[in-house]
């Protein structure tokens, strides 16, 4: 079965790749500049002009969600593929030597475990003030160690096997037999762990700037616009239903995907097909 | 005369468990001269492919080994870790047990090949694809062309053994140990393996440590044969001697078990791993024991170019 017959999967590739484009052409495809401010034409409900209508400050709402998007997959992406180089590397030299090196590792990534995730990355956002950049930083420390731990048990059970052996009678070194060897073994469940990651770190970063903590104020991000909506949720609802929208249409398609992923890759989900 | 290229003196390998510490094998000596097939044979758990493992230096951490391994005048178990894996491949290969399980299965066959060909001969990408090509020629895969992209699961048992077999000697190693090539393979792919190594010893000078249980397969192949019981080398001579006029009583009841002999198997069971025996290992099983024999430490023998661990060997006994 290929991945494009999975109907929920294909349905969240398609909208990753309408949000790729959006972030991609924000400037071609968005009606009005996300930053101007027009105070005359404040609040609007959605309209012809304005189709998700106007904020306080008179700017246009769609303009800003399409903008939107592209700090949310900034991060989204951006802390995914840290995470996973971090807890790539770490678990399989965690896995590979067995011993006390793999005692440290594994009990710093229990240390930050035993730490409630949001609130860990609070404080590293912030100690390291406002900023896209800081916000991925806040959240790759409390991203890694998930990575880090099932790619430690898949190198423990795969360096067992007789093959990893015979590479090393041919005279294979260990970063070699790592590197080449083991690698492409334990990545299946790091491809879908990511895919659905992106969809939780956008979530998580729309926390984290729903707070107050992320980009400065006047930069278009999912986040901070609910939280500025949320004064007028009776007299202008628009405000937060668009963004929550994106936000939770951004994440179920990553989730879709990753659903599909691991369908697609766990052997035992998929029906035999032979070539 | 030969020239010695593998020398084992007094090798003893012990694993560390929770129990204490489990004896491999005990103080084997054991010598291969250049392009001489050495059969080991002896049964399942006496110690054969861990004695493989240890002179390749690639035992589990549990795994200690104390004695000389000499390789063309180095001590294998002095040598810095940098250096042993300089070694492994292209000094001493090996040619793992268990076939379909020792590629790896998400990289193609042709892949495999192309980098040991590229580790140990330090040749360009295009020009190991082409070499690589030619030695899974060389080793009988016909069609090659087509297997070069395929991956393990798409190759047969017997293909993927051929695949092994180049892969272990694309590092032109002067010994190669065979860690029972021929096991689990029906009569068939027997011979071809059999023909396999017969072609690959010829053809490059190589040496062969070849570890199996099938005494067939070992009379056919071998120049020399160890036969060892319970970790312990008991009876070392020349294939022609050992297999036809056993001197250690265990070899003559190998023999009397081959079905052609009549299929009578020696009693009881190999006790496995012994602690502190004293005396001959082999005594609770022995026809010809006697009293002397479990109380004193069993010394080698030379009869004629036999070497024997048994007492009451001598030249005229026969079965």
């Amino acid at each position: 079965m290929c991945i494009l017959e999975n109907k929920l999967a294909f349905a969240g590739m398609v909208i990753i790749a309408m949000l790729v484009i959006l972030a991609l052409f924000a400037p071609l495809l968005a009606p009005h500049d996300p930053y101007v401010q027009s105070l005359g034409q404040s609040l609007i409900g959605p309209c012809r002009d304005y189709p998700f209508g106007t904020d306080e400050f008179g700017r246009c709402v769609l303009s800003r969600i399409i903008y939107g998007t592209r700090i949310s997959l900034v991060i989204g992406l951006g802390v995914t593929t840290m995470s996973t180089i971090i807890g790539v590397v770490l678990g399989m030299v965690a896995g590979f030597h067995n011993g006390r090196l793999d005692e440290i590792i594994m009990r710093v990534v229990d240390v930050f475990l035993a730490f409630p995730g949001l609130i860990l990355a609070l404080v590293v956002a912030g100690l390291l003030g406002p900023g896209t950049l800081n916000v991925v930083i806040a959240l790759t420390v409390v991203g890694w160690m998930g990575y880090a731990r099932v790619i430690r048990g898949a190198v423990l059970a795969e360096k067992e096997k007789e093959y990893i052996g015979a590479v090393q009678t041919f005279g294979a070194g260990d970063c070699y037999i790592m590197l080449r060897h083991l690698l492409p073994n334990v990545m299946t469940p790091i491809v879908v762990m990511a895919s659905a990651g992106v969809g939780y770190v956008i979530l998580a970063a729309a926390g984290l700037s729903f707070l107050g903590l992320g980009a400065e104020p006047p930069a278009p991000v999912w986040g901070a616009m609910l939280n500025y909506g949320k004064a007028y949720l009776q007299s202008a609802p628009h405000l937060t239903i668009f963004p929550g929208l994106a936000i939770m249409i951004t994440v179920l398609a990553f989730n879709f995907l990753g659903d599909g992923l691991r369908d697609q890759l766990d052997p035992r989900m998929k029906n035999l097909h032979f070539r | 005369m030969a020239t010695t290229l593998l020398s084992i003196r007094g090798l003893t390998t012990v694993f560390h468990c929770r129990q204490g510490q489990i004896e491999a094998f005990n103080n084997v000596d054991l010598d291969i001269d250049q392009g001489q097939v050495l059969g080991l044979i002896g049964e399942t758990g006496c110690g054969k492919s861990v004695l493989g493992m240890s002179i390749l230096r690639l035992l589990p951490p549990n795994g200690v080994s104390r004695g000389q391994i000499i390789y063309k005048y180095r001590d294998l178990l002095g040598l810095s870790p940098q250096v042993m894996q300089r070694i492994r491949g292209a000094e001493i290969g090996l040619l793992p047990q268990n076939p379909s399980a020792s590629l790896n299965p998400v990289l193609s066959v042709g892949q495999q090949l192309m980098e040991g060909l590229r580790l140990h001969r330090m040749i360009k990408k295009e020009k190991a694809r082409v070499a690589a090509q030619t030695l899974l020629g060389c080793y009988g895969l016909r069609g090659f062309n087509n297997r070069y992209d395929e991956y393990p699961h798409q190759l047969s048992g017997g293909m993927k053994q051929r695949v092994l077999a180049a892969l272990s000697i694309t590092g032109k190693p002067s010994l190669l140990i065979a860690d029972e090539p021929t096991k689990g393979l029906d009569g068939v792919a027997r011979n071809q393996v059999v023909a396999l190594l017969r072609q690959l010893t010829r053809e490059t000078k190589m040496a062969l440590l070849l570890i199996t249980h099938d005494l067939k397969v070992a009379a056919n192949l071998c120049d020399q044969i160890a036969v060892m019981y319970c970790g312990e080398i008991v009876e070392n001579g020349p294939v022609g001697k050992v297999l036809v006029s056993p001197l250690h009583p265990y070899t003559q009841g190998l023999l009397a078990s081959l079905p052609e002999n009549g299929l009578h198997p020696i009693p009881d069971y190999s006790p496995g791993v012994p602690g502190d025996i004293q005396g001959c290992r082999f005594y609770p099983r022995c026809r010809y024991r006697q009293d002397k024999c479990s109380c004193q430490t069993i010394k080698n023998k030379r009869i004629n170019e036999t070497y024997v661990r048994c007492l009451s060997a001598s030249e005229g006994r026969e079965n």
